[in-house]
């Protein structure tokens, strides 16, 4: 009988959670269409649901991100007392292995974390794509170069190359920033490329380098509008991936160095406490997760608007 | 010709037939009650510019639609079954069985990795009509009914070893398979060469009044469509105009609309005085041999072309056309020869060309959806060349976007600030050409720029051509396959076979016998309204006239 009775529980809550976001997304969405200009409004109002739910969660972290200060109630490096506190009204969410507050910590961690991780995502799309689009155009020996030296990176395991190289220069934020977006880049190199390819072929190509247009331009303005909508959903993709890649490399000691807040580490540092049956230390995993599901509902929307599909 | 066919029994009936599609969050109506009765044996022409719906009339008479489409209304009865009330199980069964369909691209409808028999012996086997070798033996019969070469060895091709012409008789042969009471043809020819679209036109008909098949043959061009159909149904915007049978449809249509498309050829440009002896050619083709790695395309091509005259290029896909456009503009270097221009040889590759030499050439190319940058506003497509060549900016150079947007008669304050999907097939060839005047060029390529274009459409660019080129003292380069357009635009014609030059003249010397052979082919396979056409130029190519000598490229 109680089992049958946590099971309808379990179903309860995720049925709640379920209307929780949805709920969420719509007043983003009924809010956001009455703040924002005309023009993004109408866009807005085409939103689903899934997507406001997104672009709300988003909001939050960014908005974790830029006030934590602001908002924590303690230090970020402050220890407070105990260690391992139960959830009160001081500590909302307890105390870690120092004692000091995850809250707090959980509001820096979004961002430290999510901040190096959109610096890196970026900077491998703009080394990526832009070495990616320029072998397309121009191909020949260029693209052989670039493909081949592709290649060779991306033999070599993710994590083991990350690894092995920030051994090499050492671990510091900068180094962790350039390693990953290296690596990541040769990703989405490959994307670029193949869509440039496909791009290159077409007439328009053909009339803009007819006309005497240079290589930059035919790249930004002929090429690269054109190639937007797969690199978009890439980027989401890419960025959840560069995450998850900062918070392996900090598990395992190499990313992001204590006390700097950071979801992965603080995983890692408070990972005893999961014996004891406390969720704690799972929180800035969820806070990882619901982040990278948040951003994909995001792209997904995008896609399909950049495709113009019918349902 | 009604009255051959009215003691035969109904095989299809359409009643009402409404259909509509999704766009935009809303069901738009583009079947507005259209009926079609169709005998056993009959074949019904159903012919209208693109988005009259005769294709998705087409599909619905096999009681399928697109995806984002919908049968609002009407009733569709193939032979006592109901084909909007059957389940998708049963309309599956006659899909293929009893009903097949022959699409409008034989090439893009075989899937590449399987042979053409395999693909063949499919139907019947899954239909259980018979057994694959039987399917198999079958099809070498049809295959030869087809008249396609070595009709034992064929089959075991795969779809890219196969010229279009032929791949489009395998995919006739494969409708055939199952015997089906009713073939669907979405314009099985357009894609076609003249020379091989007779060939095909041939095989269809004679296959169709072999097995008594009624057929449902869609097409734009009104002589195809008077050499196959017994009944001709001439569709617009989804709505029926008139039916008749077809000599009656020809010799007197009724309705305005179907004047108008029979009068659409009417254009011809007036003849021009001979160019003064002397006079410097805009451009000047000299001794031109040209190849793609060691693949050699074209041989020792020579022609001038005059200032406010055009020249027209034709031949079947394959004679080198679009590469001797390739050669003047840049884009291949040739082997030996050269490009002048104004009497000065122009550096071989296009990258060696100054902005001014790169100015005085424009191109216009056939497909506009792939010519414009889809992600490109009007304002930019059109504005950019005059930005790039003639330094305009600001209100000045919307000012110029503006006249040349009423040059090609669009209001500009309605497109200007529009994407090219947002434009019709037409009027994005009207970009095109906006493009290429941008540049204020001396001379400017056509490359089959209105044979992706409804006739009626087509007929409107020529005229807008013609009017420019009096305007500006343009120089044109016309490549075409269509004799009619040549009619229509040309002063001076180059026939290209195999990549040679094989006659060349004023056009109407080209158009007066004697002719060489393969110009004879050429001109005699371009179809005409009389519905004996077809009758007639075959018995004539049997006795060894009209170009019957010379073997086209299909063959």
């Amino acid at each position: 009988m109680s089992t049958v009775l946590s099971f309808l529980t379990a179903i309860g809550w995720v049925l709640a959670v379920l209307a929780a976001g949805a709920a969420l997304g719509w007043i983003f969405r009924t809010v956001a269409v009455a703040v924002t200009p005309a023009q993004t409004a109408k866009t807005l109002k085409t939103a689903p649901l899934t997507a406001s739910f997104g672009m709300a969660i988003i909001l939050i972290y960014v908005a974790a991100a830029l006030l934590a200060p602001v908002i924590a109630p303690f230090g970020e490096r402050e220890v407070m007392g105990g260690e391992y506190l139960p959830w009160d009204e001081v500590y909302w969410l307890g105390t870690d292995n120092l004692g000091r507050d995850m809250y707090t910590r959980l509001l820096y961690g979004a961002r430290n974390t999510v901040g190096i991780a959109v610096a890196t995502t970026m900077l491998a799309f703009l080394l990526g794509s832009v070495l990616g689009l320029l072998a397309a155009t121009v191909g020949g020996w260029l693209d052989q170069l670039l493909s081949r030296i592709v290649d060779v990176l991306m033999a070599i395991p993710a994590l083991v190359f990350a690894l092995l190289l920030l051994t090499i220069v050492g671990t510091s934020i900068l180094n962790m920033i350039l390693v990953i977006a290296v690596i990541d880049s040769t990703r989405v190199f490959r994307l670029a490329r193949a869509v440039a390819m496909n791009i290159v072929v077409m007439d328009y190509i053909e009339a803009a380098k007819l006309r005497g247009e240079g290589l930059w331009r035919l790249i930004t303005r002929e090429i690269l509008p054109n190639a937007s909508a797969p690199l978009v959903a890439e980027f989401g993709l890419r960025f959840c991936f560069v995450f998850l890649s900062i918070s392996a490399l900090s598990f395992l000691g190499l990313g992001i160095q204590p006390p700097t807040a950071d979801w992965g580490s603080m995983v890692r540092e408070n990972a005893t406490l999961i014996t004891f049956g406390d969720v704690t230390p799972l929180l800035p995993a969820g806070a990882i997760a619901l982040l990278t599901v948040a951003v994909n509902f995001v792209v997904d929307w995008m896609l399909h608007r950049a495709s113009g599909l019918k349902e | 010709m009604t009255d051959a066919f009215s003691d035969k029994p109904v095989l299809l009936t359409i009643r009402g037939l409404r259909i509509e599609g999704r766009a935009d969050e809303q069901w738009n109506e583009i079947v507005k009650g259209v009926d079609i009765t169709l005998r056993k044996g009959e074949v019904l022409g159903l012919i209208g510019e693109s988005g009259a719906g005769k294709s998705t009339v087409g599909l619905a008479a096999m009681g399928f639609t697109r995806d984002g489409c919908r049968i609002s209304d009407g009733e569709i009865d193939f032979d006592g079954i109901d084909l909007r009330k059957a389940s998708e199980t049963v309309r599956r069964g006659l899909r293929g069985g009893r009903i097949a369909y022959v699409a409008q691209s034989a090439a893009a409808s075989f899937n590449p990795a399987h042979k053409l028999i395999d693909q063949y012996t499919e139907g019947p086997v899954t239909h259980g009509v018979m057994s694959r070798d039987e399917a198999a033996r079958d099809a070498v019969e049809l295959y030869r009914r087809m008249r396609l070469p070595n009709p034992e060895e064929i089959g075991f091709r795969y779809p890219h070893q196969v010229s279009g012409g032929q791949l489009q008789r395998a995919m006739t042969a494969m409708a055939m398979s199952c015997r089906p009471d009713l073939i669907v043809f979405d314009e099985p020819t357009t894609a076609l060469d003249v020379t091989t679209q007779i060939e095909v036109l041939a095989a269809i008909r004679d296959i169709v009044e072999q097995f008594d098949t009624a057929a449902i043959y869609i097409t734009h061009d009104l002589a195809v469509v008077a050499q196959m159909a017994d009944q001709i149904k001439v569709l617009l915007k989804g709505e029926e105009v008139e039916e008749a049978d077809t000599r009656t449809m020809l010799s007197a249509p009724r309705e305005d609309y179907t004047k108008s498309l029979w009068a659409v050829r009417s254009h011809a440009r007036e003849e021009q005085p001979p160019v003064p002896a002397g006079e410097t050619p805009v451009v000047s083709i000299r001794n031109v041999t040209a190849a793609y790695g060691p693949v050699p395309v074209l041989h020792d091509v020579s022609f001038d072309i005059h200032k406010r005259r055009t020249v027209a290029v034709v031949g079947e896909s394959g004679s080198g056309k679009s590469t001797t456009a390739r050669v003047i503009t840049g884009l291949l270097p040739p082997l030996s020869g050269e490009v002048l221009f104004e009497g000065e040889a122009l550096p071989a590759d296009y990258r060696q060309r100054n902005k001014d030499q790169l100015r005085q050439a424009q191109m216009i190319y056939q497909m506009a959806d792939t010519a414009l940058n889809p992600k490109h506003r009007i304002r930019e497509l059109v504005g950019r060349p005059v930005e790039f060549y003639l330094g305009l900016r600001g209100s000045a150079l919307t000012e110029r976007i503006r006249e040349l947007l009423h040059l090609i008669e669009l209001e500009p304050d309605d497109y200007i600030d529009r994407l090219p999907s947002e434009l019709s097939g037409g009027q994005k060839q009207r970009i095109g050409i906006a493009r290429a005047l941008a540049a204020e060029p001396r001379f400017i390529i056509c490359d089959e720029v209105t044979s992706a274009l409804d006739q009626l459409v087509a007929e409107g660019i020529l005229r807008l051509l013609d009017r420019l080129q009096t305007e500006f003292d343009l120089a044109y380069m016309f490549i075409t396959h269509d004799l009619a357009t040549v009619r229509a635009i040309a002063d001076e014609v180059v026939v290209m076979k195999d990549g040679r030059v094989v006659e060349q003249g004023p056009k109407t010397q080209m158009f007066t016998p004697p002719h060489d052979p393969y110009t004879e082919l050429l001109l005699s396979s371009v179809p005409e309204m009389d519905p004996d056409w077809l009758d007639k130029l075959l018995a004539e190519r049997a006795a060894g006239r009209a170009g019957g000598t010379v073997q086209s490229a299909d063959q």
